[in-house]
């Protein structure tokens, strides 16, 4: 192609865009004032395709709730919730790119859940800098619950460290003189997770007698449990994403290695992880949770749980009825709407965050005498979290509620 | 011809004032454009040009950004002296990587860069180098403010910058294949037997043309890491790489303009996707890409050219090829 029709191309190109455009901001210029419009309007990034793309669903089930209460109660306050939800691909600066037209072009109020740690991270910094809102933030990671640094920023997961530190405290106080064997995924969640361990046995450190890693890339972790097993260990913390639970789980049970299991909060899917390492080798497998799981039978008859079956079949039909991520999600829309209601007719961004950050709500699908909690000062809405045993069929509760204090 | 320099300046012109009349939003993805665009312009003096397909452009791509981030988190570099060292970077490694690849052609090359493509995410999260990469968390930068006090905002000025480097990368592009160098790089894809008979190093060649094209994608990433500011491991997977080809066939391979038009394609058409199904969205950009294949199978550019010169067109690239296999060095 010669120069002269590069340059006019371009410069009909550039012109096109700019008419094109122009129109577009004339459009949202109309829209400045949102915050006083007739319709709450909030946006979220969300992994609709790529590597984390079975998040997607997360996105999907939010904007069905809204929709519910839209339907339902007109709304919050008279204002009907808009959620635009758009896709980052699980890519950082795909994020950065959506969240600048959600914020910018779209004029929304808030960012509600983005999902994934590198994308929460790459957005944290442009949002606090506009001052938008970046809500209920689904992943672990403990520098989204920072309000010194971060005021504009709440995570919601219960924070690695958090988990780890109150399984560190049910070993020093039912098992003293364990010996314990780690395995985590070398990344920032699992040694997020150590470190909790780690800080809740303070002077028992030495109590962890063993440490594996493996590699998300690792085929299998069946090396790992058999170095675990060699140690002598009769405690194994499970710090493992679902596959690689499943792996352990299976491998410590066909190697005749019979320890206290404890297991992350993140794979205690009965569906995805005790079902293909097998359910009579899970029995006895301990973990943490704070809200109910669809395929435990103990919540078949729970009127919460009746509820969220109903809402699935008629505002959302196509999403799964066993995967817990469905009542995870529809346990944040709930809070959500809890914060909005709170604000009343102030709908300012100062004002969503105030109330963000004065939550004593207790959604109905959360474990009983778990409540979601937050302070200025505090931005994590999970911080209780109840140990449950498996039992070859459903997670059993025992003990009672734990929270950090 | 005549009116060449005034389309040209008219062009220059209206890409100036265009941060003025649109959003920083619309700023922000004008400036990624750019971007994208001088990573395919490397991407395509490789493939167009040189006919070896690289599925590792995304990691070149990924070690400029890298370069520029830890050169400016952690050694508090100026940021206008990483762009250079990101390019020089890449460079240098692309050569390397160049050369022992070069017993690699075709297919087998694509397979070589395709392991470099997937491999660099995991290197960057390796706990060794972690102090430097931030590993998973990856690394937040502060956006660079105009200098010398002009009365830009960051957006503004960092599209200003990106637009200047993306210029002079057209330009440098443009007179190295309409140069010897071109020329010889083009007769080692047509005929490599008969380009070393008439006494190229075929082998240097192919090497010095890796490299050239790691260093635009260097210096995209670079200018990327800077407009973004955030680089993370999941930010340069292979899908960002296939996506780079992807650009270049549809903007056009072996074209220069191409580069603008597959990056406004990879820059606008997954969003497109997005807001036609939020349950299939790569089913739509895979139905927008046969669509493109089949409307327009050389490019874009191949296609505007058609256009705009229906009779000149064929004769001309023909008469372009035979000079460029034929009068040698």
């Amino acid at each position: 192609m010669n120069e002269r029709s590069l340059a006019v191309w371009t410069f009909a190109a550039a012109s096109l865009l700019a008419l094109g455009c122009k129109k577009g901001e004339a459009g949202a210029e109309k829209k400045a004032s949102a915050l006083s419009e007739p319709e709450i309007k909030i946006g979220q990034t969300m992994p609709y395709s790529g590597p984390a793309s079975v998040y997607g669903t997360i996105g999907k089930l939010e904007a069905a709730y809204f929709k519910k209460i839209n339907t339902t109660k007109g709304g919050v306050g008279g204002r009907k919730i808009n959620l635009i939800s758009v896709d980052d691909g699980y890519s950082p600066p795909k994020a950065v790119e959506q969240a600048r037209k959600l914020v910018e072009q779209d004029q929304v109020l808030l960012l509600f859940q983005p999902l994934g740690t590198p994308s929460n991270v790459a957005i944290q910094d442009y949002l606090n800098t506009k001052k938008v809102p970046q809500l209920f933030a689904a992943t672990g990671a403990t520098r989204l619950g920072d309000p010194e640094h971060h005021p504009w920023t709440m995570g919601f997961n219960p924070s690695y460290q958090l988990e780890g530190s109150m399984v560190a405290k049910q070993i020093t106080t039912k098992q003293p003189g364990a010996k314990i064997a780690v395995l985590y995924q070398n990344d920032d969640y699992g040694k997020d997770y150590l470190k909790g361990l780690k800080t809740g046995l303070a002077d028992n450190a030495k109590m962890i007698v063993a440490e594996a890693t493996y590699e998300v890339s690792d085929p299998t972790v069946d090396s790992q449990i058999a170095t675990l097993k060699a140690s002598g260990a009769d405690t194994f913390v499970n710090i493992a994403t679902p596959k690689f639970a499943a792996q352990a789980i299976r491998k410590a049970y066909d190697i005749g290695w019979k320890p206290t299991q404890y297991l992350n909060n993140i794979s205690a899917s009965v569906g995805t992880v005790l079902t293909p390492a097998g359910l009579d080798k899970s029995v006895g497998l301990v973990t943490v949770a704070y809200y109910k799981d669809p395929v435990d039978k103990q919540w078949d008859d729970d009127p919460a749980m009746k509820e969220w079956r109903t809402f699935m079949k008629e505002y959302y039909p196509e999403g799964s009825l066993t995967d817990n991520i469905n009542v995870y999600a529809y346990i944040v829309a709930q809070t959500m709407v809890q914060v909005l209601t709170q604000c009343g007719p102030d709908l300012s961004r100062e004002n969503i965050m105030k109330q963000a950050a004065n939550l004593d709500f207790a959604p109905d699908l959360l474990l009983p005498g778990i409540k979601l909690k937050t302070s200025p000062t505090d931005f994590f809405p999970v911080e209780q979290l109840r140990f449950v045993r498996f039992d070859g069929k459903d997670w059993v509760l025992f003990g009672d509620v734990l929270s950090v204090n | 011809m005549a009116n060449k320099p005034v389309a040209s300046s008219l062009g220059l012109l209206a890409l100036g004032a265009l941060p003025f009349v649109l959003s920083d939003y619309r700023v922000f993805q004008l400036t990624m454009v750019m971007i994208s665009s001088i990573a395919l312009l490397g991407l395509n003096l490789l493939t167009g040009y040189g006919g070896q397909i690289s599925l590792g452009h995304g990691a070149f791509y990924g070690i400029g950004a890298y370069t520029t981030a830890i050169l400016v988190h952690e050694l508090q570099v100026p940021y206008g002296l990483t762009i250079p060292c990101a390019g020089i970077a890449c460079a240098l490694l692309g050569f390397l990587f160049g050369w022992p690849a070069l017993r690699l052609e075709g297919i087998y090359l694509a397979l070589a860069t395709f392991a470099l493509g997937v491999v660099l995410p995991q290197i960057l999260k390796y706990r060794g180098i972690e102090g430097w990469t931030g590993g998973v968390q990856g690394i937040t930068l502060t956006k660079p403010e105009a200098p010398f006090g002009l009365p830009l905002s960051a957006d503004h000025w960092l599209y200003y910058l990106c637009l200047a480097i993306a210029l002079l990368s057209f330009v440098v592009a443009r007179n190295l294949v309409r140069g010897p160098t071109g020329r010889a790089i083009v007769a080692i894809r047509d005929h490599r037997i008969a380009a070393s008979s008439a006494g190229i190093d075929t082998a240097m060649y192919t090497s010095i043309t890796f490299g050239i094209s790691a260093m635009y994608a260097g210096i995209a990433g670079s200018l990327g890491a800077l407009t973004v500011q955030f680089v993370g491991p999941d930010s340069f997977s292979i899908y960002f790489s296939i996506g780079l080809l992807v650009g270049i066939v549809v903007g056009g391979v072996a074209t220069i303009s191409g580069a603008i038009y597959g990056a406004l394609f990879i820059q606008f058409v997954p969003n497109i996707a997005d807001d036609v199904s939020k349950a299939a969205p790569w089913a739509i950009y895979g139905i927008v890409l046969i669509a493109c294949a089949h409307v327009m199978p050389s490019g874009v550019a191949g296609w505007l050219e058609r256009l705009s010169a229906p009779r000149k067109v064929l004769e001309s690239t023909r008469a372009e090829r035979m000079t460029l296999t034929q009068e040698e060095p």
